[in-house]
């Protein structure tokens, strides 16, 4: 009777202790989470959305087509696999750097092309010019005159004073 | 002597020539190609009085419909997407319009723009819609038809060229009715 009225007691606390109890439950990141969405979004771009990259782009658009990265990032398709997936649905368009085939490679040719036109070009320029520009003087100074009555009395006075 | 002078004159003059040659050439091809872009750019929609473009859809059913093979009918095409508000005003009113004339060798034809195939199976299974509704893909149709936006739509006469071209939705199933008569020739 007496180990009753001490265990009793010790269990109705263990009791109200486990109601009590609450798991410590850390907010659960999606997954995949929405940085590995938008590392893929930043590199496509929706054709309705212009020159706004996907992890940007606020439309409902661009939010299905996130949701579709995040379906088949679970799904364990690759970077590559998703890019080529969007590709073959939306054309060539949606990727941010286009591949170089057709006339996409002109936009990787054409800037260098043009910066090396441009230095050339002003190669040539400041070339004529300084041919052009006329030569620097190198002849003497020209010599002080002699016959200037104040510079005459002025080395008399130092010749005098020293 | 003096044609050796003229020699001389030759050699040193060719290469300035062949670098300005070459030159001139990159500038008038650059040029070319940027005004080319800029005529694209500005084109408009296909207009009426055009032929229609050719394409193939292939239809979330699994059919492939090439417009090609519909000589001899009115094909309607609408261009949309499960994103687009404008859309569902009208998607009701087309599917209507598709089952008055549907037996009347009227091809109606849903071109699903830059979506996702999920939503846009939920959206045609809300509006109902039974009439052939495939994805645009590579965006392949909607470049051939040089559409703005969506919705769009297209009505293609029996000679394969187009009658009616609507942009933006059709305010009502009358309107709908008007075009595909058009169409027709009634």
């Amino acid at each position: 009777m007496r180990i009753l009225s001490v265990v009793l007691p010790l269990l109705g606390l263990l009791l109200f202790g486990a109601f009590l109890s609450v798991d410590i439950v850390q907010a659960q990141e999606p997954t995949p989470s929405d940085d590995q969405v938008n590392a893929i979004a930043n590199g496509l771009y929706c054709p309705v959305c212009e020159n706004i990259p996907l992890d940007v782009c606020p439309t409902q658009a661009c939010e299905q087509w996130r949701a579709v990265i995040r379906q088949k990032l679970a799904d364990g398709w690759s970077k590559e696999q998703i890019e080529q997936y969007f590709v073959s649905q939306y054309g060539d368009r949606v990727l941010a750097s286009p591949p170089a085939r057709g006339l996409n490679w002109l936009v990787y040719v054409l800037p260098p092309l043009a910066f090396l036109l441009g230095a050339f070009v002003l190669f040539r320029f400041f070339r004529s010019w300084r041919a052009s520009s006329p030569a620097p003087a190198t002849s003497p100074p020209a010599p002080i005159p002699n016959d200037d009555p104040y510079l005459a009395r002025l080395e008399d006075e130092v010749k005098k004073r020293a | 002597m003096t044609d050796e002078i003229a020699d001389q004159a030759l050699t040193v003059a060719r290469p300035r020539r062949w670098g300005s040659v070459v030159v001139w050439t990159f500038v008038l091809g650059l040029l070319t190609l940027l005004g080319l872009g800029l005529v694209r750019s500005q084109q408009g929609p296909v207009g009426v009085g055009m032929q229609a473009p050719d394409f193939t859809l292939n239809t979330f059913s699994g059919e492939q419909i090439r417009l090609a093979d519909q000589s001899g009918k009115v094909v309607l095409v609408n261009f949309w997407a499960s994103w687009c508000k404008p859309c569902e005003q009208e998607a009701a009113a087309l599917e209507q319009a598709y089952q008055l004339f549907k037996d009347r060798g009227v091809v109606f034809l849903g071109v699903d723009y830059v979506d996702t195939e999920p939503e846009a199976r939920a959206y045609l299974a809300r509006f109902g819609i039974t009439y052939p509704n495939g994805p645009d893909l590579g965006t392949r149709i909607s470049q051939a038809f040089r559409i703005r936006g969506v919705p769009e739509t297209y009505v293609i006469d029996p000679q394969g060229e187009l009658v009616s071209v609507k942009i933006g939705p059709y305010e009502s199933l009358g309107e709908i009715v008007a075009a595909v008569t058009a169409g027709l020739g009634e």
